[in-house]
């Protein structure tokens, strides 16, 4: 199959190894991988901060960058922005009055996957271990981003693939469908109600005694990441595709909070 | 309070207590170093919020009574004016009288004009969402006229001296002891030894209502439900209270948002099984009264009904808002929203607080109207409110609506901060080329950064994030260069 890959904007400059590891899982599993060269961003960021205008041409460039290769489908390992993909980008659009471009958003959307359904519903992945060679020697606990839970209804998806890698040993989340108070620019309008919301996050991961916080939206992550590590705290946070990608032989590292590499010990 | 005209020609906006005073970050600062309201918050939400997944849960056909309801409330906006005018022929015909009022001011004008024709300067309530919106006791008391709440927790609120926090739970922000403190220090003829016990609390406020209700000749209620073809009226409590005000005092005056109607009274079957699953949690709720007209012998003999727009025409007029007025203030949003369950219900400054607060209180007023506009923007779009709501109201939708009109309505004044930032962004994340242009900027990052790899201050509208949070150094190299230079094909 050949895959388009979304990288999304904060990963291709904050995080370039979520990228990287949805490029090696996808080439492991013997599919290409495709990067449309003139992809940007969502522009969730616009719209739901209420800039609709703004958005226009930040929609308007991934449908263009996402039409002008070829592929089977799309893919980016990010709950929140193919949710923006596929139900704002229309939206967006309409608001616009553009009809075309609407329809043009649409047809992008319909092929856009989030990374563990398209492993999960797709390509059949249900043993990451065995298919993938998996191995993650470590206690991790898992947030479900708000976006991914609810507007795409990923269920168990990131979950079920986590439990699925060898050595992984998957801790629950005390109220892990609380969101961990990041939404974008409320992080920043809304300072100190999103700080009281990533607090209880933060306590909540500390609890579970875990040394990773994986999760499937690199925002989400950068917040709750930033929180830990501006509490000083050593739990490190890593996307999905980062801990699928690891294996005996090339295993990941795990940060700790400020990309600082803590010894691995392996169980 | 200052009203400011704004909307479609023809249309009024919605006056009375349905506005943010303050924006609402300063106000929910304030409200977040109350530590005791935010552990009484935590503990009452979480626990409402088990006890609705429960009863919701056990049911088989739970989304399809969603659905059902959404589509009956679509169906009533839709017919809104001749439902409105059956209901009304209906009422009158079996004996009742009906008022409309435009807003707050003409509703209170009925109610006062309504009371004193009665010759009392007393009378009893039944728990209202629209008489807090329209602020009647106020306007009452100002004329002399004593309106008795008596439902425990408005009753809490009201000797307090204070502003109700939710829409189910008034007294939400109250824990036992402070209950009792109100008590002791405002309830007449109320037992000097009263303990924080719940239920000689609860006894206390018993013996100071009945007096009440035995002498009141005038009472006022709101209505969870109106039937178009019936003209029905339907009040759903939890105390009994309000079965005593309906049934007890000679004149019953009731306040209805206009929005508050049903097409027959079999829809009764889908919005009594919505309603208290979603708000206290319970398969039924204790007391269900219904009532139609005057019946000579059995209750009030004086019946008259206000249907209150207040601003609720505005919203429907508001094609992708108006489906906020499908709302049967259940407040299951509030209850599992996380903002709310921070700031709290005072920092919305509205009779609504919570995520349906947050777009009902700026439909009905319209976005420019004191700090409303900062309303929308006291989510994180996390999304929780939209699954948990009965009627199916894509509350977040619906906030980034409202967002995009705040945005617009401030357009062409001096650009803020966030509209410059936003508008840089814009153009930077509009191609592929531009993104990498950016992204040659990396290094400065990782520069600013330091040698912990931590960026931990920034200036701006940035101290926001900083103030909480570090951002890491950013990487040497984007995916974007590395893809095009070391990305080895398998």
């Amino acid at each position: 199959m050949k895959i388009a890959l979304f990288a999304t904007c904060i990963v291709d400059a904050m995080y370039p190894r979520a990228a990287q590891a949805t490029v090696a899982v996808l080439e492991r599993l013997g599919h290409e991988v495709v990067f449309p060269q003139g992809q940007a961003c969502c522009g969730q960021m616009h719209v739901n901060s209420g800039y609709l205008k703004e958005a226009l041409p930040v929609v308007a460039n991934h449908v263009r960058a996402f039409e002008s290769e070829d592929y089977d489908v799309a893919v980016a390992p990010s709950g929140s922005c193919v949710a923006s993909v596929k139900h704002q980008h229309p939206m967006v659009a309409r608001h616009a009055g553009d009809a075309a471009l609407e329809e043009r958003a649409d047809a992008v959307g319909k092929k856009t996957y989030e990374l563990s359904e398209l492993l999960v519903d797709v390509l059949g992945v249900t043993n990451p271990a065995a298919q993938l060679g998996s191995y993650f020697p470590h206690t991790v606990t898992y947030h479900p981003s708000c976006h991914g839970m609810r507007l795409l209804t990923l269920g168990d998806r990131q979950a079920g693939l986590l439990r699925g890698v060898k050595g992984l040993e998957l801790v629950d989340l005390p109220e892990a469908d609380q969101c961990c108070g990041f939404g974008g620019t409320f992080s920043v309008k809304n300072a100190d109600v999103s700080s009281a919301m990533l607090a209880d996050k933060t306590a909540n991961i500390r609890s579970t005694g875990a040394s990773v916080c994986a999760g499937g939206d690199y925002s989400c992550l950068m917040h709750i990441g930033g929180g830990l590590s501006r509490q000083a705290d050593t739990i490190g946070t890593l996307h999905l595709a980062e801990i699928l990608a690891s294996t005996e032989t090339e295993p990941v590292a795990v940060p700790g909070p400020a990309g600082r590499t803590v010894k691995v010990v392996a169980k | 309070m200052s009203r400011t005209p704004i909307g479609m020609p023809g249309l009024r906006p919605g006056i009375g207590n349905l506005f943010a005073e303050e924006k609402f970050p300063s106000a929910a600062r304030r409200e977040l170093g109350n530590s005791q309201l935010r552990k009484n918050l935590k503990h009452a939400t979480s626990t409402i919020r088990a006890k609705r997944l429960a009863v919701t849960g056990e049911l088989p056909d739970w989304e399809e009574l969603r659905e059902a309801g959404s589509a009956l409330k679509t169906s009533v906006m839709a017919r809104l004016p001749e439902l409105l005018e059956a209901f009304e022929a209906n009422v009158t015909a079996r004996g009742g009288t009906v008022h409309w009022a435009r807003d707050a001011d003409e509703a209170n004008a009925i109610i006062h004009g309504l009371v004193t024709a009665q010759g009392v300067d007393e009378v009893v309530k039944v728990k209202s969402m629209a008489t807090q919106e329209i602020g009647m006791n106020e306007y009452l008391e100002e004329r002399g006229i004593s309106a008795f709440e008596t439902d425990l927790a408005e009753l809490i609120v009201q000797l307090g001296h204070d502003k109700p926090s939710h829409i189910l739970v008034p007294a939400i922000h109250k824990n036992r002891t402070e209950v009792r403190d109100i008590f002791l220090q405002e309830m007449p003829g109320v037992d000097p030894g009263l303990t924080d016990e719940p239920r000689r609390l609860a006894m206390a406020a018993r013996a100071h209502l009945r007096a009440k209700f035995l002498t009141a000749k005038v009472a006022v209620s709101g209505a969870n439900f109106g039937i178009a073809d019936s003209g029905t009226l339907g009040v759903v409590e939890s105390e009994g209270n309000g079965r005593m005000c309906l049934t007890l005092p000679e004149t019953l005056i009731t306040v209805m948002g206009i929005e508050k109607l049903l097409p027959t009274f079999s829809d009764l079957e889908v919005f009594l099984q919505l309603l208290p699953r979603s708000s206290t949690g319970e398969r039924m709720n204790p007391y269900t009264s219904l009532w139609t007209g005057v019946t000579e012998g059995d209750g009030p003999s004086n019946f008259h009904v206000i249907l209150l727009d207040n601003g609720r025409t505005n919203a429907l007029a508001d094609e992708m808002g108006r489906s906020a007025l499908h709302c049967i203030r259940c407040s299951a949003c509030i209850n599992v929203c996380p903002v709310y369950e921070r700031a709290g219900g005072h920092a919305y400054g509205s009779t609504y607080p919570g995520p349906i607060g947050a777009i009902l209180s700026p439909l009905m007023t319209g976005i420019e109207a004191e700090e409303n506009g900062s309303l929308p923007y006291a989510s994180s779009l996390c999304g929780a409110c939209y699954d948990a709501c009965p009627v199916k109201i894509n509350i977040p939708d619906i906030l980034v609506h409202l967002r995009g009109k705040d945005v617009d309505a401030h357009r062409g004044g001096l650009p803020s901060e966030l509209d410059v930032g936003l508008k840089a962004a814009s153009w930077a994340l509009s191609g592929g080329r531009r993104l990498a242009a950016v992204e040659k900027l990396l290094p400065l990052g990782r520069a600013a950064a330091g040698r912990d790899k931590k960026i931990k201050k920034l200036p701006g509208l940035a101290a926001g994030w900083t103030q909480s949070r570090d951002i890491p150094a950013p990487p040497a190299q984007s995916f974007r260069d590395w893809w095009a230079k070391e990305h080895k094909r398998p």
